[in-house]
């Protein structure tokens, strides 16, 4: 059973030929492209609205404040949640890109297999337990995404990763965690508010104290998963293979998975489960350009960006004056993708 | 006599309680072919995966020109010995090139690109295994054949020493089997590459390599140059068949025919 990620459609191109998908000037292109959309996306979103304002006044606004209400606006709330949108989305879409390489299975998603919930977990207890150590926060979150990651390590290994195992013990792992911060929130009611935003996930009300916490992590995490991305494409050959290359799979694999492990934990430390990024985006990427992680991360980070800013966009004006969470578009948009990808 | 570059003191691998390898004790010199032959469940497999680092041994060590494989520096290795693995399912839809540049990994510093010696050894590469017209398509795309050439390809830009082939034609038909031995053999007179594989085919094996290593019960139950092997009674106890022996008049190797199962 071969298991290929990609149902190539180009049986018939000649071997002389390089495939479209392959060709440098198409792949920068596509990454051009996307982040023409990032830009789109910020300038919709900072336009639309209770309040309108047209595009030039965007950046007049944005450069000179003029004490305006559309300064305010934009500045205080737009703005900066246009950013935050953008950084979790980065975030999300490079951890599930990491993931879905480490753990050899195209449906792992820190959503999915439970890395968020155990980031929400460990977050939501500092919360409760700490309220005044907000800062801490993003800390803890990375040690329970952490610590999900190598539960699910541990039940799945059987002398290598098995991807149906992954996806089983990543899916026990998840309900587990979700149970935890459910019984939480039901506790600490009081204590917790926005409790079903948190389990949606919401860019609601986040401002630049959010982005201030994600931003760190969101940079670093960019820089070192570009570097990481020769060491991603070695992996995906296989361990027996990538060994006799010459990488050290398992720092490797460890090494990834610490770094869609904080990815993942910043982001859900900003606006809680937010799902199916990480699944959607990597897959949409890999039809676009083929799964080489040198061009897949810096387009997923982009199409990611792209894609929570205008989810954020609609959820905050579609049914305005009520805000709906981000995370139910995104699970509108993307669970009829998952089934999709399972069907395929 | 030169020194063997690979050594092998007795190893053992077990998992859990269930023994893989039992004190296999072996020397490899220096571009030789040797071929390992044994029946199912013998520890083949085994025997290559630890020869390539993917196994680790309860007891014993590998060595690599008098030191231990697992202590070294793993680019270090890699840029002497290069596996062809049994299975080689990946999710990459990586072409051809690429995967071929991949050989070049062990060679390089983390951030640095393909040098133009790394071209050098890639177009080499992919012009040695057949592969220059296939460079640009999809692994995916391969027939079986190509696919083995094209990780052949790969692993001989990685510039070793010594190749590790675990059953590279079990997959292909006659004609692609014999392009894969041909192929090798190249590799070993031309380059000096040093083979090291494991056949099913007792023929292939005694065709091809200069020694054979037969492995029975975990062990290394003997070993010898083909005619050694073939007309003892080795092959007949460990496989329990009757066989012919007789002679390829060409070549003047021996060839094996199995008539019949020894009932035990």
């Amino acid at each position: 059973m071969a298991r290929s990620m990609n149902k190539t459609g180009d049986q018939n191109v000649e071997g002389s030929q390089v495939a479209l998908r392959d060709r440098l000037a198409y792949r920068l292109i596509v990454i051009g492209l996307l982040f023409l959309a990032v830009v789109g996306a910020f300038f919709y979103g900072n336009a639309v609205g209770t309040i309108k304002i047209p595009f030039n006044r965007i950046l007049e606004v944005l450069f000179f404040d003029d004490g305006s209400m559309e300064r305010l606006t934009i500045w205080n709330i737009r703005f900066p949640r246009m950013i935050l949108g953008g950084l979790v989305g980065m975030n999300l879409a490079i951890a599930g890109a990491l993931l879905q390489g480490v753990m050899s299975n195209p449906l792992a998603d820190p959503s999915i297999i439970g890395i968020s919930s155990g980031a929400g977990l460990f977050g939501i207890f500092i919360l409760v337990i700490m309220p005044q150590h907000m800062a801490l926060v993003p800390i803890f979150a990375f040690v329970g995404a952490m610590s999900a990651a190598i539960i699910i390590y541990i039940l799945a290994w059987k002398g290598g990763i098995q991807p149906t195992r992954i996806i089983l013990a990543g899916v026990a792992v998840s309900a587990l965690f979700s149970a935890g911060i459910s019984g939480m929130l039901v506790f600490y009611s009081d204590r917790v508010h926005g409790a079903l935003t948190f389990m949606n996930g919401s860019l609601s009300a986040r401002s630049w104290g959010e982005v201030f916490t994600i931003l760190p992590y969101s940079v670093i995490g960019l820089l070192l998963s570009l570097m990481s991305s020769t060491h991603m494409n070695i992996l995906i050959l296989g361990d027996d293979v990538a060994r006799g290359l010459g990488l050290e799979v398992e720092k490797t694999r460890m090494f990834c998975t610490a770094l869609a492990a904080l990815l993942a934990a910043s982001a859900v430390s900003v606006v809680g489960l937010l799902g199916f990024v990480g699944l959607i985006v990597p897959h949409s990427i890999r039809l676009l350009i083929g799964n080489d992680y040198r061009f897949m991360i810096p387009a997923s980070a982009l199409l990611g960006a792209a894609l929570v800013m205008l989810s954020d966009t609609f959820a905050r004006t579609v049914f305005s004056p009520t805000e709906i969470p981000v995370g139910i578009v995104m699970a509108v948009l993307g669970a009829p993708f998952f089934l999709y990808l399972l069907r395929r | 006599m030169d020194q063997p570059i690979l050594t092998v003191h007795h190893l053992s691998v077990a998992f859990r309680d269930r023994r893989i390898l039992h004190d296999i004790n072996l020397a490899f010199e220096k571009g030789k072919v040797y071929a390992i032959i044994g029946p199912n469940g013998c520890g083949k497999t085994s025997l290559m995966r630890t020869l390539s680092r993917n196994l680790k041994p309860s007891a014993g060590e590998v060595k690599l020109r008098g030191k231990n494989i697992f202590r070294l520096n793993t680019k270090y290795v890699a840029r002497h010995i290069a596996i062809l693995s049994q299975f080689n399912y990946t999710m990459s839809d990586v072409n051809v090139r690429t995967l071929v540049q991949y050989g070049r990994f062990a060679h390089r510093k983390w951030w640095s690109g393909n040098s133009a010696e790394d071209e050098e050894k890639v177009d080499w590469a992919l012009t040695t295994t057949g592969m220059q017209d296939l460079a640009n398509r999809k692994l995916a795309n391969l027939s079986g054949g190509e696919r083995q050439r094209a990780w052949i390809a790969m692993s001989i830009a990685q510039d070793p020493e010594i190749l590790l082939l675990d059953e590279p034609t079990t997959f292909l038909d006659i004609s692609h089997q014999l392009e894969i031995m041909e192929l090798v053999t190249k590799l070993n007179r031309e380059q000096g590459i040093t083979i090291v594989m494991v056949l099913h085919d007792i023929n292939h094996a005694a065709r091809y390599s200069d020694e054979l290593i037969v492995l029975h019960d975990q062990s290394v139950f003997r070993r010898g140059n083909p005619w050694e092997i073939l007309e003892s009674n080795v092959l007949e106890d460990v496989f329990r068949v009757q066989a012919d022996i007789s002679i390829d008049k060409e070549l003047g190797t021996p060839i094996f025919y199995a008539k019949k199962v020894v009932k035990s």
